[in-house]
């Protein structure tokens, strides 16, 4: 990517939800939300399944309008219905999905090089080179001819985070990166993504249940509960919360005894 | 008496809003038709899918169709004593109505159903997100170049069509039924005029636009249907009732066209 443009982009905030409300026929699933995701920052949002974690995501990348508030990324609205500019600003996003959508008739090399073939003036050596290195960064050498039916569901992830980061991007949305995958393949999902954040610099938002894990890899997390978010805090600041919601969720999913000691967040397996 | 108004004015509105998505759709698609950049191997692949893989149901449905107009034309002519006119009835047939409309429907059976299943399983599975996300627009990427091989395989495939119907009909008119060939071809030459092959042509294309845009976009949009867009059934129920309105809608303006140009 063009580092005069980059650094244009950069600014501390990436994306901010003001006041979101969104419906869904009857049912209410965002109040008046409000969230900011810091440049370079990794941001988690967690919350019960069905709360509208999702939607969150789906907001920031554009795929659904709010009914009132505005979602901007990189200082511009992009809720205005202005398709070139949104067109404009998802050229600097990578997503992994949570079924990870990868194009199930071509094969795995074809998807990582559908981004560089429709989006780059690049050659198709140039390409196979770009390509085949981020599929050894993925531990997926060899695999370029299969089809992702061919290929386990672990593999199927990092071949949508490879297609994610293809061309570098600025921002990478994960929605359940570990949705359906064991411990070992949820850690190398976790390995795999630390490396390439490290190497890519990307601002990561990460939409999981997988707690307190993923809370080893952020630098902030949110808590979607009754339709609003209950806070945007660090992980230690999170767990010692007085916000009953965020108290309840940890309580739920962590056990008492880490909401009570911050020296327990040690205690966290390393990944 | 007010909950058949408010069910009247939810089936209003949905009929308005399905019709404005589809008119957007078609606009949107038309638009970038004839708008840079072009990529040629999609519609090279495409027209391979819709038009090359349809010739043989094209070929094999055009003979039985001419066959079948030899022998029910001949029978019919030889109670006036008109056997002779049978190379033109055969060739006014194909030309005007059978062979543009029994094209669409071959190909709506063929590819138009393919293509609703295939981008309305893409839209299910988030592939469809997936490239916007990319920002791949996908009209152009997914859907315009099933638009220009459709334009331009439809009348193709009448062509041969047509030609094909004409030897079916020759071979059950001359060869079984014992017409002159010299009268079976003069009544043809006589008879059909530039009128008659450029209805066919205008139909033809008419049709090509038609069948990509209602299978393309009732794929397009499975998720918006009212019935439930989701799921395997939910892909099986659009599909059919893409190629039902599909087939229907091309019928529909085979009388509409046919009225303006007769």
């Amino acid at each position: 990517m063009n580092n005069e443009k980059t650094k244009n982009l950069s600014s501390d905030i990436v994306i901010e939800l003001k006041q979101v409300e969104k419906s869904f026929g009857e049912q209410k699933v965002l109040d008046r939300v409000d969230l900011q995701v810091q440049s370079g920052k990794t941001l988690v949002i967690v919350g019960a399944s069905g709360q509208g974690k999702s939607v969150i995501l789906k907001h920031m990348l554009g795929l659904v309008l709010p009914d009132a508030g505005e979602v901007n990324v990189f200082g511009q609205n992009i809720t205005t219905g202005n398709k070139a500019r949104l067109k404009e600003i998802r050229k600097h996003f990578g997503v992994l999905f949570q079924n990870v959508a990868l194009f199930d008739s071509m094969t795995v090399f074809d998807n990582v090089a559908l981004p560089l073939r429709e989006r780059t003036d690049l050659g198709e050596e140039e390409i196979r080179a770009n390509v085949e290195e981020k599929l050894e960064m993925m531990d997926l050498g060899g695999a370029g001819e299969k089809y992702p039916a061919q290929i386990s569901g672990g593999m199927q992830k990092r071949v949508g985070l490879a297609r994610a980061l293809v061309l570098n991007p600025q921002v990478v949305f994960f929605d359940e990166p570990t949705t359906g995958l064991d411990v070992h393949k949820s850690n190398e999902i976790y390995r795999l993504f630390y490396l390439t954040q490290q190497k890519l610099g990307y601002t990561a938002v990460i939409v999981s249940h997988d707690v307190p894990k993923i809370f080893k890899l952020s630098d902030q997390v949110a808590l979607l509960a009754n339709r609003q978010i209950q806070g945007c805090l660090s992980p230690e600041e999170f767990q010692l919360s007085d916000n009953p919601y965020i108290r309840q969720f940890v309580e739920t999913t962590m056990g008492p005894i880490y909401s009570s000691d911050r020296e327990e967040s040690n205690l966290y397996e390393k990944i | 008496m007010l909950n058949s108004l408010t069910k009247l004015g939810a089936e209003t509105l949905y009929l308005l809003n399905s019709s404005g998505r589809m008119g957007i759709f078609l606009f949107s698609c038309v638009g970038k038709i004839f708008t840079p950049p072009y990529k040629m191997s999609p519609i090279i692949r495409q027209m391979h899918f819709i038009g090359n893989r349809s010739v043989f149901v094209i070929l094999f449905t055009g003979a039985f169709t001419g066959m079948v107009l030899g022998l029910q034309g001949y029978y019919s002519l030889k109670k006036f004593g008109a056997e002779g006119a049978l190379g033109s009835a055969i060739a006014l047939s194909l030309l005007r109505e059978l062979g543009p409309v029994l094209t669409a429907l071959m190909v709506i059976g063929r590819a138009g159903s393919a293509i609703t299943a295939e981008i309305g399983i893409m839209r299910n599975s988030e592939q469809i997100d997936a490239l916007e996300c990319m920002a791949i627009d996908p009209y152009r990427y997914l859907i315009v170049p099933k638009f220009i091989a459709g334009i331009l395989a439809l009348p193709l495939l009448t062509f041969i069509f047509n030609v094909i119907g004409v030897v079916g009909g020759y071979l059950v008119g001359v060869g079984l039924l014992n017409v002159n060939a010299g009268v079976f071809f003069q009544s043809m030459y006589k008879a059909v005029e530039w009128q008659d092959i450029n209805m066919g042509i205008i139909k033809s294309l008419v049709f090509g636009l038609l069948i990509i845009w209602i299978c393309a976009s009732k794929g397009f949009f499975l998720h918006l249907d009212r019935s439930g867009g989701f799921g395997a059934e939910g892909v099986s129920r659009t599909t059919t009732n893409a190629v039902v309105t599909a087939s229907v809608t091309i019928l529909v303006w085979d009388y509409l066209i046919s009225a303006i140009m007769l």
